[in-house]
């Protein structure tokens, strides 16, 4: 063989190729994730009342970058890289057709800096939903479709090297629950990807002029198929790498298999349904169609992401109660490790994503309730609880995790990366809480400027609004900086980190691999887990999760109906 | 046993469910199921549903509609631009079409009358943003778009347009009066 490397501090095995593929996305997506930091803070900036740095134009161009890059090329490169490792590694199985996932690699690449140049050369500020009839530059659509054929490729390699695990009996029994997940994940990602070029190839081809005429409901509700979906695998990605961390950081196992199981098999069947999120106060749609597919039919997606509140947390509760931090309801959390900031991530990121992210998307996504939200700068407080906590500090803590892992080198100022998930968090929290605030107040989402100056006619948002947009601005220089840290510590560990392999070198760490005899290992068949003895499943496993998800049920209802009884305030319209 | 091992058990899906997964499915599936039916419910006893009424248009169809209610209810002229404020008859068609940048005319309501609003846009999409109402509806070229409106509180609300329209989208703006 002498294609693997065992990683002697995780004891995981590393395929010669899957180990160069992740580090190269992940790579790529750093360097996106900078990219959309830098643009963040111009845009944070200038919605910032008191500040207002750029002029419109830019503005505009800024944030449909920063769209792009945070949302389709930061996470989906970085997801790729997760494929990688929850098949090859974790299977101990060598990556099926490496070239192909090279090519996969270089599309997204190509596609990723085609859209970026086209957006940059000012003619495509089109934000990132591009709807029509307003059109961009004909490359901004090609870069997409470029990205997402790459993105494709990269999944089937998933599901290739699932296959090849399978046929050479890499492991015992069933796939592990995080390679299942990144299974959902690549699954939803086909569908979505679908949606994609059914609604994006047509799009370029009108933007060069062979096609007419796109209609602009239908594009929004096809769109929206990705648009939205493309989010779900980001949920779907990160409640995986909250298991992966449980089990490697506190060696939690999953509380039944079967059950998280199955909730993965909801997300499945239901999330892709979410496009309509977008489209309740669009003209012409009966209520049917959207009361049936905003709910994920009844809400069953969201079940699969309350049962994911329960069983994560629960699961690491159990894990550490065994360990004998038995005392109490919550001693479990208390001794839990807060200073480990791959940790730490992942715990601010379930509480934001489940208290606010999860809560605030199941209410503006209420058919009627839309109507007091649509458009608002609610929208992006509650996708920035989901994507920028939820996913993004997700991966970030996972990758404090692969720098001495995969990468060989050891993480440098450790003292900042235990702090930099607080800061993160705190700052998006601000930002979140107070552009959920403007939003209730009307303000607009992709606005730039408040005061409508050069307008024939006037209105005034009131003192509070203006108040809100400043806090929530500061929040963002927080994220910021905090993102900005991120990067230096982690591009700083690639470049000058101690090398914890003699032959992992400045080109290693930008893919390479290491020198040969560093891929020396024979992995043996990955073993089943061992079996434990099942105590206390007669009563409550872990009852200090249980009072939290009781926590998180009552704050949702209580916001819930809130958010009905601000409505039933407006004016009557039928 | 972990979660990036394979499960401890090879007929893992038979093995049985603890109680506290199981009550917590069940406490949850129940709000999952009150929300669902909340939607419903509203249709029926509440009083702010979306109109689900809407036609196919185009903008030489709509722009002379709209031009005819303002040649019939104009009452006066406001800003330089002589924007026409229009005053229709209560319970009415009235309509507000959406273009770059501007939402026209003018509307004077009455408060408490139900009206016919016809909301279409004449080139890209526009968001019709009430404020500081906080009503917000998507307008789409090509769709006709008619709601039955009842303003239950007097004053000046301002349409903010809140879908990206180009470089002059923070100029779009809109004014509804309702008189008591």
């Amino acid at each position: 063989m002498g294609n693997f490397r065992l990683c002697p501090d995780s004891g995981l095995f590393f395929d010669k190729n899957a180990e160069s593929l992740m580090k190269v996305n992940a790579v790529a997506a750093a360097v996106s994730l900078l990219v959309a930091g830098l643009l963040a803070l111009g845009v944070a900036l200038t919605r910032w009342p008191a500040v207002h740095l750029l002029p419109a134009d830019q503005f505009y161009m800024y944030l449909t970058a920063h769209g792009v890059d945070a949302l389709l090329f930061w996470i989906i490169f970085f997801e790729i890289a997760v494929l990688y490792f929850a098949s090859s590694t974790l299977l101990r199985c060598r990556l099926a057709a490496p070239r192909w996932a090279w090519l996969g690699f270089a599309l997204m690449v190509i596609g990723a800096i085609t859209t970026n140049v086209a957006i940059f050369q000012g003619n495509s500020s089109v934000m990132m939903t591009s709807y029509v009839p307003m059109q961009a530059a004909p490359s901004f659509y090609l870069g997409l479709i470029l990205f997402a054929v790459g993105a494709l490729i990269g999944c089937f390699v998933f599901f290739g090297t699932l296959v090849i695990a399978k046929n050479e009996n890499t492991y015992e029994g069933s796939i592990p629950l995080v390679t299942f997940g990144a299974m959902t994940a690549a699954i939803i990602a086909v569908f979505t990807i679908a949606s994609g070029a059914i609604i994006l190839v047509p799009t370029y081809l009108w933007s060069i002029g062979y096609i007419a005429h796109i209609d602009p409901s239908m594009y929004r509700i096809i769109w929206w198929a990705m648009g939205h979906s493309s989010q779900q695998i980001n949920v779907v990605a990160h409640v995986s790498i909250w298991y992966l961390v449980g089990g490697l950081l506190l060696g939690a196992r999953p509380m039944s298999e079967k059950v998280s199981r199955f909730a993965f098999l909801l997300y499945i069947l239901f999330l892709q349904l979410a496009s309509a999120h977008h489209i309740l106060v669009d003209p012409g749609i009966s209520a049917e169609w959207k009361i049936f597919n905003t709910s994920y039919a009844m809400y069953l997606a969201v079940l699969a992401s309350l049962i994911h509140g329960l069983t994560v947390p629960g699961s690491m509760e159990v894990a550490q109660r065994e360990k004998g931090y038995n005392r109490g309801m919550f001693e479990w959390l208390r001794k839990a490790p807060w200073g480990n900031p791959t940790f730490s991530s992942v715990a601010i990121s379930i509480v934001i994503f489940g208290f606010i992210g999860g809560i605030t998307g199941v209410v503006m996504g209420t058919e009627q309730i839309n109507l007091i939200i649509h458009n608002t700068i609610y929208v992006p407080a509650h996708f920035h609880a989901t994507v920028a906590v939820g996913t993004t500090l997700t991966f970030m803590g996972l990758t404090y995790l692969l720098i001495p892992v995969l990468f060989r080198r050891q993480m440098i100022l450790p003292t900042l990366a235990k702090w930099q998930p607080y800061l993160f968090g705190a700052g998006m929290t601000i930002l979140i809480l107070f552009m959920m605030g403007a939003g209730t107040l009307g303000v607009s989402r992709r606005h730039w400027d408040m005061d409508f100056t050069g307008a024939a006619l006037s209105f005034e948002y009131s003192g509070m609004a203006y108040t809100m947009m400043g806090i929530a601005g500061i929040g963002a220089v927080l994220a910021v900086i905090a993102g900005g840290a991120f990067l230096l510590i982690t591009v700083g560990s690639l470049l000058v980190g101690k090398k914890l392999d003699a032959s992992a070198g400045l080109l290693q760490s930008f893919g390479v691999p290491l020198a040969p005899e560093a891929y020396n290992a024979e992995p043996e068949i990955l073993p089943m887990a061992a079996a434990v003895e099942e105590h206390g499943s007669a009563g409550f496993e872990a009852p200090g999760t249980f009072i939290l998800a009781m926590l998180l049920l009552v704050s949702f209802v209580v916001y819930y109906f809130i958010n009905w009884k601000y409505l039933s305030s407006v004016w009557p319209l039928s | 046993m972990t979660s990036y091992l394979p499960p401890a058990q090879r007929i893992w899906w038979k093995v049985p469910v603890g109680r506290q997964e199981i009550v917590w499915i069940a406490i949850a599936l129940v709000w999952c199921l009150i929300m669902f039916f909340m939607m419903p419910y509203w249709h029926v006893y509440g009083k702010q549903n979306l109109s689900t009424e809407a036609y196919k248009t185009t903008p030489a169809q709509f722009g002379p509609k709209v031009q005819a209610m303002i040649d019939q209810y104009t009452v006066r002229h406001e800003t330089e631009q002589q924007i026409p404020v229009v005053a229709p008859p209560a319970g009415s068609d009235i309509y507000m079409l959406g273009r770059l940048w501007q939402w026209w005319p003018i509307l004077e309501l009455e408060k408490g009358k139900t009206y016919r609003l016809h909301l279409s846009s004449m080139d890209w999409q526009h968001g019709f943003s009430l404020q500081p109402v906080n009503i917000n509806m998507q307008v789409v070229p090509g769709y006709e778009m008619v709601l039955n409106i009842t303003p239950d509180v007097a004053g000046e609300y301002g349409v903010v347009c809140n879908e990206y329209c180009g470089i002059g989208h923070h100029t779009m703006l809109g004014r509804i009066y309702v008189k008591e």
